[in-house]
């Protein structure tokens, strides 16, 4: 199809090229251009009379061919003039050839590790000072926005309140009845035996106002908010706008940083007053109808079972779990640089650790209520 | 001869706003044809809908003498596969290195060892002018007339007949897009190229365009270089004989 062989005089071949020679069909055209055997000493003649295209990649498998034969000794020559490509690709490739790269020296096996070891560790010590450096900053311009009406840009912040507050609330609203729903079935189902139902409202109400309200609204918002915060610095980094801010003598922390942290900040309180809430509204129905209790016994056994700071230890923690949130998802998103996958990749972080955070915070502030006897 | 491409009667609307109001235009075999206008006439709209991005309101494209408004996706992926298309920015996948990024055509539509693969993705970025270590670099890395050559490789990764170019040299200085230009020519003429590139760059157009085609009022004016320029629509007179190309006939006078 792409090249017809036919024998001349002696070990002497004759190929004729036929058809279009173009990149789209260079697998007939390798594998026909490989069946033709080459012998040292013979010589081959080529016909391109026939030829209806030849573009550059059918030109480089005629030019590997002629490189093939001519390195097992063969003549070759063209009936006529050779194809104006071919004079194309050897000017290109007269041109120094490319240097291999110096391949380094393989590293043993058990060296390897070690190095990959060290390596991670090196790297894990510069984020870790990189980080606190971020959140040094990230405080003096929070300090320093709070010198003047001016720099705190409340419209700014205003407009983060909206959008990682006001617009989470159905999500966060359904969170906290689904919480209600779960600590309640749980617990009536173990606690009926022992004929202890009056306990699940106990257990209703401290857990989502203490624990769960907040630490499920957090996570909601570190999926949400933390990565929206970090996919929107990482492309305005991406775009340098980032970049223009810093030539137009802004800073990006004042503008870009401190309002998110702050908008936030006012945010998840705000949001785990409704888990709370919700949830709480979500106990009565259940109890209502799971254990056949009336809402004023409902109520009346809230009162009972949690202490006047049982409210304010949990929504004592949001701001801080908002903070972490923030400064997780503001962090890697300055830190893209380059590529769209860089972005991704420094997303997911954002989030896995906005996440890991906010559960660390937890059990550490478990710790301390518990020393603190609260 | 029938022409390379060709587009009729093509009406592209934005809601209220009517970007291309019955526009033709007829590029032949081997020619390098200039499209021109001012920003906002809708040069970009045109090329998204030649490459069949967009589907126009009305017209017809004919790439080839088959229309592509009335392709299935399938048809337009063979189509896809003859024509190259560098664009502005050059939009070369930021996390592929140049190597990969010629490659990545070539994986979709050519079936090929890994190694000729490899050296033909090589040949494709040297003969754009680009040096071998570029192959290994990741577009970040490289500079921004660097990446113009990168996106030409690629837009040449399956030997196409046809070339788009979108603002081939902006931003570039005079001296590396005078470089562009020569390129462009050399591949043209060594490699038979019909070339369809949307410029400002009045060098640009002097230097490499048989054919311009100027979008006014949602049309198209085009003829032949020498003609064009003749052309009485005000906005052509502007474009070719105001400050600017004074300013440039000048310095060619100088020179």
């Amino acid at each position: 199809m792409f090249v017809e062989v036919g024998t001349g005089s002696g070990a002497d071949l004759e190929l004729e090229l036929t058809g279009e020679w173009r990149a789209l069909q260079i697998t007939g055209i390798e594998r026909e251009l490989a069946a033709v055997k080459v012998a040292a000493g013979g010589a081959v003649r080529i016909g391109t009379r026939r030829l209806a295209a030849l573009d550059l990649s059918g030109a480089w498998a005629l030019r590997e061919f002629l490189g093939r034969a001519r390195s097992a000794g063969t003549e070759v020559t063209f009936k006529g003039a050779p194809p104006d490509q071919l004079r194309l690709l050897d000017e290109t490739l007269a041109t120094a050839e490319p240097p291999t790269a110096p391949t380094a020296a393989p590293v043993p096996p058990e060296q390897a590790v070690l190095t990959a070891i060290g390596r991670n560790a090196v790297r894990a010590g510069a984020d870790l000072i990189d980080g606190l450096g971020f959140v040094g900053r990230a405080s003096v311009s929070f300090l320093r926005s709070l010198t003047s009406l001016k720099r705190l840009r409340l419209i700014s912040v205003a407009r983060h309140v909206y959008d990682s507050g006001l617009t989470a609330v159905p999500i966060v609203a359904l969170i906290g009845f689904l919480i209600s729903v779960i600590i309640a079935y749980m617990s009536a189902q173990q606690l009926r035996g022992l004929g202890a139902d009056i306990y699940v409202v106990d257990l209703v109400a401290i857990g989502v106002l203490r624990e769960l309200g907040v630490l499920l609204t957090s996570i909601i918002v570190a999926g949400r908010t933390g990565s929206a915060y970090a996919a929107e610095l990482g492309s305005m980094k991406l775009n340098e706008e980032v970049d223009a801010l810093i030539a137009t003598g802004v800073d990006p922390f004042e503008v870009l940083i401190v309002p998110r942290l702050l908008g936030l900040a006012i945010a998840l309180p705000l949001l785990t007053i409704i888990a709370d809430l919700v949830g709480l509204a979500g106990g009565a129905l259940l109890c209502r109808y799971l254990l056949d209790m009336p809402l004023t016994q409902y109520v009346y056994r809230v009162n009972y079972a949690i202490s006047p700071s049982t409210f304010w230890v949990g929504l004592l923690k949001a701001p801080v779990f908002a903070v972490l949130i923030g400064l997780a998802g503001c962090y890697r998103g300055m830190l893209v640089r380059d590529s769209a996958r860089e972005l991704g990749r420094l997303v997911t972080v954002a989030v896995v650790q906005a996440i890991f955070f906010v559960i660390l915070a937890d059990a550490l502030f478990a710790v301390l209520f518990m020393e603190m006897n609260i | 001869m029938q022409p390379r491409l060709e587009v009729q009667g093509l009406v592209n609307r934005f809601g209220p706003q009517l970007v291309h109001d019955g526009l033709d235009m007829q590029v032949s075999e081997d020619e390098v044809f200039g499209i021109v206008g001012g920003s906002g006439a809708g040069k970009s709209v045109l090329l998204r809908t030649i490459l069949g991005l967009q589907r126009p309101q009305a017209g017809v494209v004919r790439i080839d003498g088959s229309d592509i408004t009335q392709m299935s996706a399938a048809q337009l992926l063979g189509v896809k596969a003859r024509y190259g298309v560098s664009f502005q920015q050059g939009a070369l996948y930021s996390g592929l290195t140049l190597l990969q990024n010629v490659q990545l055509p070539m994986v979709e539509h050519l079936q090929l060892t890994a190694a000729a693969r490899d050296e033909l993705a090589l040949l494709k970025i040297r003969l754009v002018g680009l040096p071998a270590e570029a192959a290994a670099k990741y577009p970040a890395q490289l500079s921004g007339g660097m990446v113009k050559r990168a996106a030409l490789a690629r837009a040449l990764a399956l030997d196409p007949s046809l070339l788009f170019l979108d603002e081939p040299t902006s931003g570039l200085d005079p001296v590396s897009a005078a470089a562009f230009d020569e390129l462009v020519l050399y591949l043209q003429q060594h490699l038979r190229l019909t070339i369809v590139m949307i410029t400002h760059d009045l060098d640009t157009i002097f230097r490499t365009c048989n054919r311009v085609g100027v979008i006014v009022d949602g049309r198209m004016e085009s003829d032949t270089l020498e003609r064009i320029v003749d052309h009485p629509h005000p906005w052509i007179q502007a474009y070719f004989h105001g400050e600017r190309a004074r300013a440039r006939q000048a310095g060619a006078h100088g020179a």
